[in-house]
């Protein structure tokens, strides 16, 4: 299992906008990668995008002038 | 085989569409079901799917969903936006896949149809839109060209027409995605219902709908979507609104892939040379003694030349094209029947000759040589 620290997790309401965030984060040389929805999250499914949470404004503002909707932001232990 | 059938489908396609499609079936799990490699692979593939498909008819990526082919895609759209009661303008150039999701709703949920009827030329007087509209216009579906004649209809103008008047447009594009630009911002439409295999040159199965920021359609079917599995309804964000199960990946990397040839061609080159290809063809046979070629042949049209030849059944004709000479025709009534009745052709049929971008001037020269001598 990957080791537990503190990460940014970021969901959204379809995977065509998780798919369009991580072609948007790897043209923007921006961290992170598309897991499973962490439980703690959403008992439901779904993809979710991790990174370190010291990405979390630069992604959050990449995102929005992308007009890229989350559904949210969270920082966990993971 | 020459093969002069493509508004049914293009029977040739891009070696790279087949490529694409053999490699998507060796490397891709199922999109938006997981994060492992195969499954992230299907998903990238059906996301830049999307993205090329917006660009291609100017429209978000999140609002192209995929269906199985125009029909699904026109059935989602016109059960998904017309309700009990409302009121629909269509035109007698219509394929049965807009007559049929129509006329069961004219059945079955109290909707009132009104057809722009075919006129004199082959085209339509785009003042009847106006005739025929009512305070309950729900909606004004229609094709971008007659799959019987390739006469096409200026979606711009009834598009700008809907808009001033509030009414969402419904484009049916099967004969024209691919051959014709079509841009769904400056041509005022809605939906845009699209098939795969035909002027796209992808894969068959392949297809779907790009709908316009605002237009809301409830889902034809619910079920699987990936996310929100405890939620009891379908989710409400688009696509996954209207896309309930296992896309067709494999097609869809294939019809990706036709996106990009289509783009490497250049939509003008394509259209010009099976314009050309087509005007040939009928500067080839208008003046055969005993033809009859239906449409109008003084604008842009689709490239399709739908003709009979004397009294004989069009089906005896094609078949006879395709048993002698090794050419490729459509008989019969096209799943037009407003279209052929206003022709007069519903009797005899009529024969089809579509031409497509692997087509070549030698072929059309051949099947003219065959309409003269079936002819003589």
């Amino acid at each position: 299992m990957r080791e537990k620290r503190l990460r940014l997790i970021i969901t959204f309401h379809t995977t065509a906008a998780a798919m369009a965030s991580e072609r948007l984060c790897g043209e923007k040389g921006l961290p992170g990668r598309l897991i499973p929805v962490p439980r703690e999250i959403s008992a439901g499914c779904g993809m979710a995008w991790m990174a370190d949470v010291e990405a979390k404004e630069r992604i959050r503002e990449a995102l929005e002038a992308a007009h890229i909707a989350a559904a949210g932001y969270y920082e966990l232990i993971l | 085989m020459i093969y002069l059938d493509n508004a049914a489908t293009t029977l040739h396609k891009p070696r790279q569409v087949i490529k694409a499609v053999a490699q998507a079936m060796d490397s891709m799990g199922n999109s938006a079901r997981g994060t492992h490699a195969g499954a992230l692979c299907a998903a990238r593939t059906v996301y830049g799917a999307r993205v090329k498909l917006a660009l291609l008819f100017g429209c978000e990526a999140d609002h192209v969903v995929f269906a199985s082919n125009s029909t699904e895609a026109l059935n989602i759209a016109i059960a998904g936006i017309i309700r009990p009661g409302d009121h629909v303008i269509s035109t007698d150039l219509e394929h049965n896949s807009v007559l049929r999701p129509l006329y069961r709703l004219e059945a079955e949920s109290d909707v009132q149809l009104s057809f722009v009827p075919l006129d004199k030329r082959s085209g339509v007087d785009y003042a009847d839109f106006k005739r025929l509209v009512r305070p309950n216009t729900r909606a004004i579906v229609c094709t971008h060209a007659s799959n019987l004649t390739g006469d096409m209809l200026d979606v711009a103008r009834i598009g700008a027409f809907a808009h001033e008047h509030g009414i969402p447009f419904i484009v049916d594009a099967s004969q024209t995605a691919g051959c014709f630009p079509i841009n769904m911002r400056e041509m005022g439409i809605d939906v845009l219902c699209f098939t795969g295999h035909k002027g796209l040159m992808g894969p068959q199965g392949t297809g779907g709908l790009c709908i316009a920021e605002g237009i809301e359609i409830r889902p034809f079917r619910v079920g699987g979507s990936g996310v929100q599995s405890y939620s009891k309804t379908q989710p409400e964000a688009y696509p996954t609104r209207l896309e309930a199960g296992t896309l067709n990946g494999h097609g869809i990397a294939g019809l990706s892939a036709a996106v990009d040839c289509i783009n490497e061609i250049g939509i003008e080159n394509i259209h010009a040379h099976t314009h050309a290809l087509m005007r040939r063809f009928y500067d080839g046979v208008k003046n055969i003694r005993g033809v009859a070629v239906y449409g109008d042949f003084s604008k842009d049209r689709s490239p399709i030349v739908a003709l009979n030849i004397g009294e004989h059944d069009a089906g005896a004709v094609s078949d006879e094209l395709s048993e002698r000479y090794g050419i490729a025709t459509r008989p019969g009534a096209h799943c037009a029947p407003r279209m052929h009745r206003a022709l007069g052709t519903e009797e005899q049929g009529a024969v089809r000759f579509s031409f497509g971008y692997f087509n070549t001037e030698a072929e059309i020269d051949a099947a003219i040589a065959a309409v003269r001598r079936i002819a003589e």
